[in-house]
C-alpha cells in the first residue's frame, strides 16, 4: 500500500490484511508498554486544515506507540494564500522529510491531489477530505463490528451478510461513502436511510438498498445501526424543516431503541449530537460501540501506518 | 504584402489558388506576391470566437490583449469577441473603446467587446448598452457571461432594451440558487466524489424561461455554452416554435466528460461543468443538425496557482483557442458528422452573423477582406504546453492525442502566422496600422 486516499479502491486481501494488522495492534495496547519500535525514525505529519481533535489526536497516539516521530502541522488558518494553501505546505513538508502526511481538508479529493501531484514523495493517509472519504473511520467502524461479533476469533473473518443500516445526512458525510464501499467489499449488505434531500444524486449505481423511512428500517431486524452526525444548519438551507421534526423522523429515540435487538449494535462516529440524531439512552446504552469505536480508531490508525512505513518497498 | 496560395482545398473540397492583394482577395496574382504552397492544407475563412476571455483590463496576470489575441492567431482566429467581466467590468463606452483600440493595436486578431448587461455584472441595473452600441467598438453583443441574468424581470427588459439597439444578449443560462457551491456535474458520480453537483435542470429552466421571454418581447437570444441533452430538447423546440434563438456549443463538450473530475485535476473544472456521456453525443447531434448553430470556445485563462490547488478552491475555465479547431475536427469531422463546409460556418460565417461582424457571410470572394487560415488536417501532435501561445497554461488537453494544425493564418490581409508559428508583434502591429491607414472606417 503506497496511500490510503479511499476505501473504493481497498480489495477484500488488503482490508481484512489492515483489519488483522488492526488486532495485533490492539494487543500492544493491553501490554504494559504499550509502546512498539517499528517506525523508529519516520517522521508522521499531522497535516490538518480542518479542525478535528478526536481524529488527530488518534493519529497522534497511533504513531507514538509505534516510535515515530509525529509532528501537529496545523495549516487551518494560516496567512497563505487559499489557493496555494496545499501546494506551499506539501512543499515545505516535503523538505522536512515527511515519511508520512496525515491530511484532512475540507475539500473532496484533496488527499488524492496531494498524492498525485509530484509536491512531496511521502505516504499520504486520507483523514477525511470534504464530502468524499474518511477510509479510516470506515476501517475502525468495521473491525468494531467484527470484534463485537467474532471477540478473539476475529482474524481473517469478513463481514459476510451482516445487515448495516446508515441514517443520516448522507448527502454531505465522508464516513457513509468509506462506509459503504468498505462494508461493500467486506460481504456486508448495507441500507442508507434519510430523507430524499440528505441522498446524493445517482444512487442506483450504489451497492446499497434506499430508504426514507427509519421506523421500517428498524422494524427489518438490522445487526447495526450507524447514526450520522446531523448539522442543525442545514435547515437554513431547507434541507429538512427543522430539528424537531429531524429528531422525530430520523432520530435514534428510546421507542425506536427498544425495538432493536439486545445484540444490535449502535455505532456513531461522533461527535454526537445527543437528543438530536441519538437519544442519550440510545448513546449510553450497551447496545452502543461508541467508546469502543474511540479505542479501536487507535489500533486501526497503527495498523495503516504501520503499513505504508514498515513495508516500505514490500508488498502491494 | 501579398499572397499566392497554391492549391488549397476549399472548404466544399475543391482545390484552388488563392490570391491575396492589398489586403483583399483578388482574381490574380500581384507582381512579386510571396507564395504559400497550400497542397495539402485546407483552407478555411478566418474563425469568429464569439467567447473568449482576454482578462484585460484588471486581470493581465491571467491574459492580456496581446497574449489572448496571439493564442487566438494561432488557433486560426482572425476576430475575437471579449467577454465583459474584466476588472473594470465592460460596462460603459470607455472600458469598451479601450478594448477595442488595444486589439486594434496589437493587431493578431479583431478584437470585438462584448458589453455588460447589468453594471459590475451585478444583476442589479442595465448597463450603458446604448452608449457601448454607439462608441467606437459598436457593441452589439451583450453579457453578463460568468454570471447569469437571473432575475426574470431584468432579463425581460434587457432583451427589449437590447433590441433597440440591433443587439443580441449572450445569456449564461445557470440558475444561481439551484448551483450554490457547485463544482461538478450533479449525478452518480458527484456523489461519489462528494463534489457539489450543478444539476443540469439550472442550465435547463433557465434557457427555457429566457427563449419564452425572447418570444414574449420578440428579442433575439444567444444562449452560451449549451452543455446538456435537456437544453438541446429545449433549443430545438424553441427554434421549431420560430423563436429567434441561437446557441453555442464549446469544444471541451463536445469532447471531454464528466469522468475526468475522478482525477480531481481542476484542469477539467469549467463552468458549466463537463457532462455525461449522452450529453455530448446530444451536442454533437445538435450541432450536427443546426440546432446549435457555433462552436465558440470560452477561452478562460488562469493563472497557474488557481488550478494548483484542491478542486473546491480551483478555479473554473479552461484555454482553448489554440487547440479549438483540433478539437472540432475530433469530435466533429473525424466522427462524420461534419465537413469542413460545415466548420466554415459553426466557426466563422454564423458567429459572425451573430455578432454582427461584417466581411465574413462569403469566404474567399474577390474584393472581400481577406481572413483566412490554412490547416493541416492530415497532421497529429500530442497536444503540450509548447502548443500553447497565450498566458494561461490551463488546457485540459495535455498529453492528448489532437489532430490538426495551423499552418497560416491571415488576418485583414496580412500573416498573422506563417509556417505555424506566430508573426512577430511589431511587424503585426505595423501591419495593423497600414491596414487601419487604408480602411479608416474599419
Ligand atoms: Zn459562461
Amino acid at each position: 500500500m503506497r496511500h490510503l486516499l479511499s476505501t473504493k479502491d481497498l480489495d477484500l486481501e488488503t482490508a481484512l490484511g489492515i483489519l488483522d494488522v488492526a488486532e495485533d495492534m490492539a494487543d500492544v495496547a493491553n501490554r504494559e508498554v504499550k509502546k512498539l519500535p517499528t517506525l523508529r525514525g519516520k517522521t508522521v505529519i499531522n497535516l490538518f486544515f480542518e479542525d478535528s481533535t478526536r481524529t488527530r489526536t488518534s493519529f497522534e497516539v497511533a504513531a507514538k506507540r509505534l516510535s515515530a516521530d509525529l509532528i501537529n502541522f496545523s495549516a487551518k488558518g494560516s496567512s497563505v494564500s487559499k489557493g496555494e494553501g496545499l501546494k506551499d505546505t506539501a512543499q515545505t513538508l516535503a523538505a522536512m522529510g515527511a515519511d508520512a502526511v496525515v491530511i484532512r481538508h475540507s475539500a473532496s479529493g484533496a488527499a488524492q491531489v496531494l498524492a498525485s501531484s509530484g509536491w512531496i514523495d511521502a505516504a499520504v493517509l486520507n483523514a477525511g477530505d470534504g464530502t468524499h472519504e474518511h477510509p479510516t473511520q470506515a476501517l475502525l467502524d468495521a473491525y468494531t463490528m467484527r470484534k463485537r461479533l467474532h471477540g478473539d476469533r476475529s482474524r481473517g473473518k469478513s463481514l459476510d451478510g451482516l445487515g448495516v443500516t446508515i441514517v443520516g445526512d448522507i448527502l454531505h458525510s465522508r464516513v457513509a461513502r468509506s462506509n459503504v464501499w468498505l462494508l461493500n467489499t467486506l460481504g456486508a449488505h448495507v441500507t442508507l436511510v434519510a430523507p430524499a434531500t440528505l441522498l446524493p444524486a445517482g444512487l442506483d449505481g450504489w451497492p446499497v438498498t434506499v430508504g426514507y423511512d427509519l421506523d421500517a428500517a428498524v422494524d427489518s431486524n438490522p445487526d447495526v445501526v450507524m447514526m450520522l452526525r446531523i448539522q442543525a444548519e442545514r435547515m437554513h438551507a431547507a434541507f429538512f424543516p427543522n430539528t424537531r421534526e429531524y429528531s422525530r423522523q430520523w432520530g435514534l429515540d428510546d421507542d425506536r431503541l427498544a425495538r432493536l435487538r439486545a445484540d444490535t449494535m449502535v455505532m456513531h462516529p461522533g461527535p454526537m449530537v445527543r437528543g438530536l440524531e441519538i437519544s442519550a439512552a440510545a448513546a449510553d446504552s450497551s447496545r452502543s460501540t461508541v467508546l469502543e469505536q474511540v479505542a479501536n480508531g487507535v489500533s486501526i490508525r497503527m495498523a495503516v501506518l504501520y503499513l505504508l512505513l514498515a513495508s516500505e518497498g514490500g508488498a502491494a | 504584402m501579398n499572397f499566392v496560395i497554391v492549391g488549397a482545398t476549399l472548404p466544399d473540397g475543391k482545390s484552388a489558388d488563392l490570391f491575396v492583394t492589398d489586403g483583399v482577395f483578388a482574381t490574380e496574382a500581384a507582381r512579386g506576391a510571396t507564395t504559400i504552397d497550400a497542397a495539402g492544407l485546407t483552407a478555411l475563412p478566418g474563425l469568429v470566437d464569439l467567447h473568449t476571455h482576454l482578462r484585460e483590463p484588471g486581470y493581465e496576470q491571467s491574459e492580456t490583449i496581446l497574449t489572448g489575441s496571439r493564442a487566438a492567431a494561432a488557433g486560426g482566429f482572425t476576430a475575437v469577441h471579449a467577454m465583459a467581466n474584466t476588472s473594470p467590468v465592460a460596462d460603459t463606452a470607455g472600458v469598451v473603446e479601450q478594448v477595442y483600440s488595444l486589439g486594434a493595436q496589437h493587431g493578431y486578431v479583431t478584437v470585438r467587446p462584448i458589453g455588460a448587461v447589468t453594471m459590475g455584472l451585478a444583476g442589479e441595473r442595465l448597463s450603458e448598452i446604448g452608449a457601448m452600441a454607439g462608441s467606437r467598438a459598436r457593441v452589439t453583443v451583450f453579457s453578463d457571461d460568468g454570471k447569469c441574468v437571473s432575475d426574470a424581470l431584468l432579463m425581460r427588459r434587457a432583451l427589449e432594451y437590447v433590441k433597440t439597439f440591433g443587439g443580441v444578449i449572450a445569456q449564461h443560462a445557470q440558475e444561481p440558487r439551484l448551483t450554490e457551491g457547485a463544482q461538478m456535474n450533479e449525478g452518480a458520480l458527484s456523489g461519489e466524489l462528494g463534489l457539489a453537483g450543478w444539476p443540469a435542470v439550472a442550465e435547463e429552466s433557465i434557457i427555457a424561461r429566457d427563449v419564452l421571454l425572447a418570444q414574449q418581447v420578440g428579442a433575439r437570444l444567444h444562449i452560451c455554452h449549451v452543455s446538456t441533452a435537456g437544453s438541446v430538447d429545449v433549443v430545438r423546440w424553441a427554434k421549431a416554435r420560430g423563436i429567434d434563438v441561437t446557441a453555442e456549443v464549446t469544444p471541451h463538450h463536445l469532447l471531454l466528460t464528466e469522468e475526468l473530475a475522478r482525477s480531481y485535476d481542476s484542469r477539467f473544472k469549467v463552468n458549466p461543468p463537463l457532462r455525461r456521456e449522452e450529453d455530448v453525443h446530444a451536442l454533437r447531434g445538435a450541432l450536427a443538425d443546426g440546432t446549435i448553430d457555433i462552436v465558440a470556445t470560452d477561452h478562460a485563462p488562469h493563472p497557474l496557482e488557481s488550478k494548483e490547488c484542491a478542486w473546491d478552491e480551483a478555479s473554473f475555465g479552461m484555454v482553448g483557442l489554440e487547440s479549438a479547431l483540433s478539437v472540432v475536427q475530433l469530435a466533429m469531422v473525424d466522427a462524420g458528422l461534419i465537413d469542413w463546409a460545415d466548420v466554415a460556418r459553426v466557426f466563422s460565417s454564423k458567429p459572425a452573423e451573430i455578432g454582427g461582424l461584417a466581411g465574413y457571410d462569403h469566404a474567399f470572394v474577390p474584393g472581400g477582406t481577406a481572413n483566412l487560415t490554412l490547416y493541416d488536417a492530415a497532421h497529429q501532435r500530442v497536444f503540450g504546453l509548447g502548443d500553447l501561445r497565450g498566458k494561461g497554461l490551463n488546457t485540459p488537453y495535455l498529453g492528448r492525442e489532437l489532430p490538426g494544425r495551423v499552418v497560416a493564418t491571415i488576418h485583414n490581409g496580412y500573416p498573422t502566422v506563417l509556417d505555424g508559428e506566430l508573426v512577430d508583434a511589431a511587424t503585426v502591429a505595423a501591419d495593423a496600422v497600414n491596414y487601419t491607414s487604408r480602411n479608416p472606417s474599419a
